[in-house]
């Protein structure tokens, strides 16, 4: 190869996200390893499990890049099913559980940009607050305990197939698409990085910021009702931690694929990227025997390894 | 000394401000303490009055340094964690070697540790601090539970157990080491270089470094402090308790915060003071205490402080941009 050669692909390899290559190298390693990782069975799975994450870490890249944080998405997507699997008991309809799940998430969401936007408490502490109130209704709510004997229509929505394809999947690709058109083909995805990046600017161009973050805050809420819908059917039941700490990884997720904390840059892609590698790293070390306290703490390594080389490569640059 | 004197005008201003927020709040201690003793015989006892005193305890060593922490606008999500840590090192170490002092220098020690590591995530990678002692929250519960593998770590030697439920002349002990520990802090928040160069950091960042302090060695020191009260908080709650489990610290750092911003000190940097979170976490404290009284379940304490949380903040910073506008 020649010099030129080798410079344009280094340049080529140079505009690969660092997801990917963390990515493959997971996948590698953990196929070695484990005979049971590189079966269909075993990575239908990791993407059915992923489809849960991503409809949180979708609206939290959207968060994130506003320079904010969502910690009370995981206790909201639990309240959600707690609310869903309640009010299905009480009514015997799975559609007025969902919406009922979907109204907590709204509500939850909408009233983080309210706190956010219009009081101007800093995100991380009105979002720590709400998660409070979250895990407390949904404690209050059960007493602790779980909600069973849900209607088996309910399976359909995690084990179900739409046109071939499994349900959850469906869900997701139609929540990446929606989010992909808002945040690149909308007016209100032109103000979402303008948010982190220069809120100021926004204001003096006469666009109402307060709204737009409350709407951003609001989907967030939104999704964890959707993802409410397909947790309470994977696991048939509701239980008030289910889904607490699941901001963590979505969070990860997110800054794994290369949003940035500051700046308001980010990419929806990345984030894709970045729930698909918590997905194979969990599920890996799962297959490794490996607890969900080694989980957590790879988790929380491989975010501190992703931002050590964005700062590296930042003051590179 | 001319970066101290550059920033005197902030210091008069804010410790005029802090002698009206600790008496509004005094203001609401005795309010909280009337209704509660109208509501309730049994709350204007010895008993249960210096019960109060001594969760407010638990609550002070905890929230006072993450107070230094807030004081220079930055936050430690990880106390609750760092606590739990703590805990069950110090549990197992006085178990296996009979010792109190190892136990004890073991829990200060993790959690100086796990407070360096906050503080390097924050100074050398640059990673906002709100992410990094969030992600570190998540990474020391996971490695308390690993250690822990679900076992309980119980029965400690009659000496240690003193320093969390004994008396000395009636009162709790962990009081009197609240009210030493409010004194030095004290003493090291308004009379000492780094206590005001910790307010000047919080107050106007870039300033103080233009004004040569070392703000990435005194953010490092809020955070290793912050740690070492926590692995502090940590004994004093395993002497109490006689036992450690896994999720020992998992509820406690809302509770923490609540403190710490009931107490009046910015989430922003630069105003607020220990004086202040001490009130905090006795605030927080009765409402709890009443909420027991009352017998009101448990399952209600997330709910009821996250409110307190929202509230305390809304009403600090309503009344910060009317003296600021003034």
């Amino acid at each position: 190869m020649s010099e030129r050669g080798l410079a344009q692909s280094m340049s080529v390899l140079g505009r690969v996200p660092g997801v990917a290559f963390v990515l493959v190298a997971l996948v590698a390693v953990f196929a070695s390893m484990s005979p049971g990782f590189s079966t269909a069975p075993n990575l239908t799975n990791i993407l059915l499990q992923s489809s849960i994450l991503l409809l949180l870490a979708l609206p939290m890249t959207f968060i994130i890049m506003t320079e904010g944080l969502d910690l009370s998405i995981g206790a909201v997507l639990t309240l959600g099913s707690v609310a869903l699997a309640a009010v299905a008991l009480a009514t015997g309809s799975l559609t007025v559980g969902f919406i009922a799940a979907l109204a907590i998430g709204l509500t939850f969401g909408l009233l983080n940009g309210w706190l956010i936007a219009w009081l101007d408490i800093p995100p991380f502490v009105t979002t720590l607050g709400t998660l409070g109130i979250a895990q407390g209704l949904c404690l209050v709510i059960t007493d602790g305990t779980s909600i069973v004997g849900l209607p088996s229509g309910l399976q359909f929505f995690y084990s179900g197939y739409f046109l071939g394809i499994p349900f959850p999947l469906v869900i997701a690709a139609i929540a990446y698409a929606v989010m992909h058109g808002i945040l690149y083909h909308t007016r209100l995805g032109t103000y979402v990085p303008a948010l982190g990046g220069n809120r100021e600017a926004l204001r003096h161009a006469g666009v109402n910021d307060r709204v737009v973050l409350a709407v951003i805050y609001g989907i967030g809420g939104l999704m964890a009702g959707i993802a409410a819908l397909l947790l309470t059917s994977r696991i048939s039941s509701a239980h008030p931690t289910a889904a607490i700490g699941m901001e963590f990884d979505a969070i990860a997720a997110v800054a794994v694929g290369g949003t940035q904390f500051e700046r308001g840059e980010g990419w929806l892609l990345g984030t894709l990227l970045g729930v698909i590698t918590i997905g194979v790293l969990r599920n890996g070390l799962n297959l490794l025997a490996m607890p969900s306290s080694i989980q957590v703490i790879c988790v929380g390594l491989l975010v501190i390894v992703a931002l050590f080389f964005d700062g590296m490569r930042k003051a590179h640059e | 000394m001319s970066q101290i004197e550059a920033a005197a005008p902030k210091f008069k201003l804010t410790v005029s401000r802090d002698v009206t927020d600790v008496a509004y709040r005094l203001l609401a201690v005795a309010l909280i303490c009337i209704a509660l003793s109208l509501v309730s015989d049994a709350f204007l006892t010895a008993n249960n009055l210096l019960n109060v005193l001594r969760q407010a305890s638990l609550v002070f060593f905890m929230a006072s340094g993450l107070t230094l922490v807030i004081l220079t606008g930055k936050i430690d999500l990880s106390i609750g964690a760092t606590v739990g840590l703590s805990a069950c090192v110090a549990a197992t170490m006085i178990k296996s070697t009979g010792s109190s002092w190892l136990g004890a220098a073991a829990a200060i020690g993790v959690g100086s540790i796990v407070g360096l590591g906050n503080g390097l995530m924050v100074t050398k990678l640059r990673i906002p601090s709100f992410i990094a002692t969030y992600g570190m929250l998540w990474v020391a519960q996971g490695a308390t539970y690993y250690y822990m593998s679900g076992q309980s770590v119980y029965g400690f030697p009659a000496g240690f157990r003193a320093l969390g439920s004994g008396y000395l002349l009636g009162i709790p002990i962990p009081i009197y080491l609240m009210v030493a520990f409010l004194a030095i802090g004290y003493f090291f928040t308004k009379r000492t270089t780094y206590g005001q160069q910790i307010y000047a950091i919080g107050a106007n960042t870039v300033a103080a470094r233009l004004s040569g302090i070392p703000v990435n060695s005194r953010l490092n020191l809020v955070f290793v402090l912050s740690g070492a009260m926590a692995g502090l908080a940590s004994l004093i709650y395993l002497a109490r308790l006689n036992s450690a489990e896994g999720d020992i610290g998992e509820t406690l750092t809302l509770p923490t915060i609540a403190a710490v911003v009931i107490g009046g000190t910015s989430l922003f940097g630069g105003v607020g003071s220990l004086f202040g979170t001490f009130i905090g976490g006795l605030i927080l404290t009765l409402i709890l205490n009443g909420m027991n009284l009352l017998n009101l379940n448990a399952n209600w304490q997330p709910l009821v402080t996250g409110l307190i949380v929202l509230l305390a903040v809304w009403l600090d910073m309503k009344t910060r941009s009317k003296t600021d506008s003034n």
